[in-house]
């Protein structure tokens, strides 16, 4: 089963590796993983997306709490969660193809960020599950190049993910 | 006040009421030793030379064990920082809390493939419990104090400070720190009231409760509490290869060592058990081999430090993180005293003396001798076991009075470690009898070391148990490799006795009767240091 963590960590060099390198060590799944700065400074925050059993979340959770930078792990809970990834994909079409490519942007609501006499470039930012389809309706055009960012999430409602807390 | 950032180190390591460090110098890490040199003309710090920087970390690992705090031990950058890798993770497996210092090249050659220069951070980063890399000569304060704390508290362990050249000669406004605050890292002290009111009650519902003692007894310093509550409520009591000497062998509550090695009495009585209490053991594989199987006839009550520990191995039905002292003096303070006359008396009919196999002529069975050595130290004794046969012969048939103690690289398994941890052990209490126990095989992984304990005066006494052969793993091939053997085969190896007497060590080779009391005579003798050999049979089993 598939897991979001988000993980709060000081804002140091080298906090990445040692996060990616307690996964592999460990032998944790990752699927995807996206690092960022946040309002404070000195806190930095890393989305996982991982797979595994309960046994091996509560491990992982248990396991990145003991690194000395680690300020705050938190695994949500299914559907109490907002997510989001994004994709950037180069497609060649003719121009024949190009309003069919048009109109799924339109409908996805994808944007198109560049374009040359055989190339087009989209843009997509969306769920996981999401992005995926889209992927599938445009796949028959020609996709030549694409790049994901991993997932990065927050909690839905008022709660907050604070370090101080 | 101004000072260079290696007069700095040096100042923080007094302020730790560091009086021993161990290390092996080099290009890199010579400022550091200039500094130092001024703090041991003055008396405040003694230098032990090492001759291998894994021994130097073993060393401080004997060290830390003994004083109950973090041990210092040093190396230059590139290949001396790499050789204390083994060392580093010995003292992870086990929870030992070192202070690992290296030199590192120059900050702008970092990244460079300079002459000696290794990602030791990067390397050791599995190793240990956190590492610094110091950019920022101005904090060199907050990162000692900060280290030190780390590696002392919540579930001890190694933490490592890699200082570029540049840095170590940087004059910084020195002032160490009084207090340091870590807004990620607050290790849980207490037990949980409403835990420890179920552990009490599912103690005294047991019929048959046991406590297990692992290595985490001896971290807290809770031998005292465990042996008052076990003694209160009448729980017998086994140990992890990490937990012996944490209990008595004479109490008539100890059942012995459990696990793959371990003495029949204590897995019948882990296999008997309704409830099972774990002190600060983690389950280890080589412990506990099928802990599934075990989860599921047995409650498990699961005391430790670490929560990653709770539940990793073996399911808990109460897990209680905290401190094993605190917990312990929480539990006792609430339990009433019980009775299991009957239980005990059940686990003790099962004979703890298995008939030992018999020794040819002109060899020693190395149990009855180690039975003997236990009659003849004096009961505060360091035993030092090293691994392989030489280490199951001692934890199964060394008996550690109240006072004893055993050190043994139980996590790892390392070879080698027992000569070094001894020295480590015996500066830090010079007043104990200190003793390594080997393998003609580690032995010869570490004996340089006597050089060490030569030239400082640390008065260790060694046991070498030659076999000729890597027994443990010839014992493997013996029995899961239809007796195929390769690759164990010692020859080769010098006479044991004239390599000391080439150290001007006293040694005697014990073979028979009269040797043996010669050789326990030796290791009686309070001062000095010597060597014995113990002449074993090659095919004398391990059980
Ligand atoms: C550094 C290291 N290398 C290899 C091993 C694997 N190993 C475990 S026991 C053993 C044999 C030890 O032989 P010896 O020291 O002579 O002791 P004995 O088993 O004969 O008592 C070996 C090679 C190890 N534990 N540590």
């Amino acid at each position: 089963m598939k897991h979001t963590i988000s993980v709060l960590v000081e804002n140091h060099s080298g906090v990445l590796s040692r996060i990616s390198g307690l996964f592999s060590r460990r032998g944790f799944n990752i699927e995807s993983l996206a690092v960022g700065p946040t309002h404070d400074p000195s806190v930095s925050r890393i989305t996982i997306v991982a797979d595994g059993d309960e046994h091996t979340v509560e491990q992982i959770e248990k396991q990145l709490n003991k690194l000395i930078e680690v300020i705050k792990v938190k695994t949500f809970a299914k559907d109490e969660f907002l997510a989001r990834e994004a994709m950037i994909v180069k497609l060649s079409v003719s121009a024949a193809k190009r309003s069919e490519v048009m109109t799924i942007a339109e409908i996805t609501g994808a944007k198109v960020m560049d374009m040359t006499l055989s190339t087009m470039t989209l843009e997509l930012c969306d769920t996981y599950a999401n992005l995926c389809r889209f992927e599938e309706v445009i796949e028959p055009y020609g996709i030549v190049e694409m790049v994901r960012t991993g997932t990065i999430a927050i909690e839905k409602g008022s709660e907050v993910l604070n370090p101080k807390k | 006040m101004k000072m260079t950032v290696s007069k700095a180190m040096v100042e923080a390591l007094k302020k730790e009421n560091i009086k021993v460090v161990f290390g092996y110098p080099g290009a890199a890490i010579c400022p550091f030793y200039d500094a130092l040199l001024e703090a041991e003309n003055d008396g405040d710090m003694r230098h032990i030379l090492v001759r291998h920087e894994a021994n130097g970390g073993h060393e401080a690992s004997g060290y830390a064990r003994i004083t109950g705090r973090p041990a210092v031990c040093i190396a230059t950058s590139g290949p001396g920082a790499v050789n204390l890798v083994t060392a580093i993770a010995t003292a992870y497996a086990d929870s030992i809390p070192l202070i690992c210092i290296t030199g590192q090249v120059n900050t702008e050659q970092i990244g460079s493939d300079a002459f000696q220069e290794a990602d030791i951070t990067g390397a050791a980063e599995p190793f240990v419990k956190h590492s610094y890399l110091v950019k920022d000569p101005s904090q060199i304060g907050r990162i000692f104090k900060e280290a030190f704390y780390i590696a002392g508290t919540g579930r001890p362990g190694p933490v490592l400070i890699d200082v570029p050249m540049d840095v170590q000669r940087a004059t910084i406004d020195f002032k160490y720190p009084e207090k340091c605050e870590i807004r990620s890292y607050k290790p849980t002290t207490k037990g949980n009231y409403v835990q420890i009111k179920r552990v009490i009650k599912a103690l005294e519902k047991a019929k048959k409760p046991l406590i297990c003692i692992g290595g985490g007894v001896f971290a807290s310093n809770a031998k005292e509490q465990i042996n008052e509550l076990a003694n209160k409520m009448q729980i017998p009591v086994i140990t992890t290869m990490m937990g012996i000497s944490a209990f008595a062998d004479d109490d008539p509550l100890f059942c012995g060592m459990i696990g793959t090695h371990g003495v029949k009495r204590a897995n019948y009585a882990v296999n008997e058990c309704d409830v099972l209490f774990l002190v600060g053991a983690r389950v280890g594989d080589r412990a506990v081999k099928t802990p599934l199987a075990l989860e599921k006839t047995t409650q498990i009550i699961h005391i430790d430090i670490d929560p990653a520990e709770i539940g990793k191995n073996i399911g808990a039905d109460i897990p209680l993180v905290g401190d094993a002292k605190l917990v312990l003096e929480q539990l006792i303070e609430l339990s009433k005293p019980l009775e299991h006359s009957e239980w005990i008396a059940q686990i003790r009919e099962v004979d703890a003396k298995r008939e030992l196999a018999p020794a040819p002529k002109n060899t020693i069975q190395p149990r009855e001798f180690i039975k003997k050595l236990s009659d003849a130290l004096p009961d505060d004794a360091v035993i030092c076991a090293d691994v392989g046969q030489n280490q199951i012969w001692t934890c199964t048939s060394y008996a550690f009075r109240k006072g004893g103690r055993l050190l043994t690289s139980g996590g790892m398994g390392t070879m080698g470690y027992s000569v070094p941890a001894a020295i480590g052990a015996k500066l830090a209490a010079p007043g104990r009898t200190v003793c390594a126990i080997c393998g003609d095989g580690a032995f010869q992984m570490s004996f340089m070391e006597l050089a060490t304990a030569v030239q400082h005066g640390v008065d260790i006494k060694i046991v070498v148990m030659t076999n000729t052969r890597l027994g443990m793993v010839r014992e493997l091939q013996t029995v899961g490799y239809d007796d195929r053997q390769t690759a164990v085969f010692l020859d080769g190896s010098p006479d044991f006795i004239k390599l000391a007497e080439a150290y001007g060590i006293k040694a005697v080779r014990a073979y028979d009767e009269k040797t043996t009391e010669q050789a326990l005579a030796l290791l009686k003798e309070p001062k000095g240091i010597c060597l014995v050999e113990v002449v074993v049979d090659k095919d004398m089993p391990t059980l």
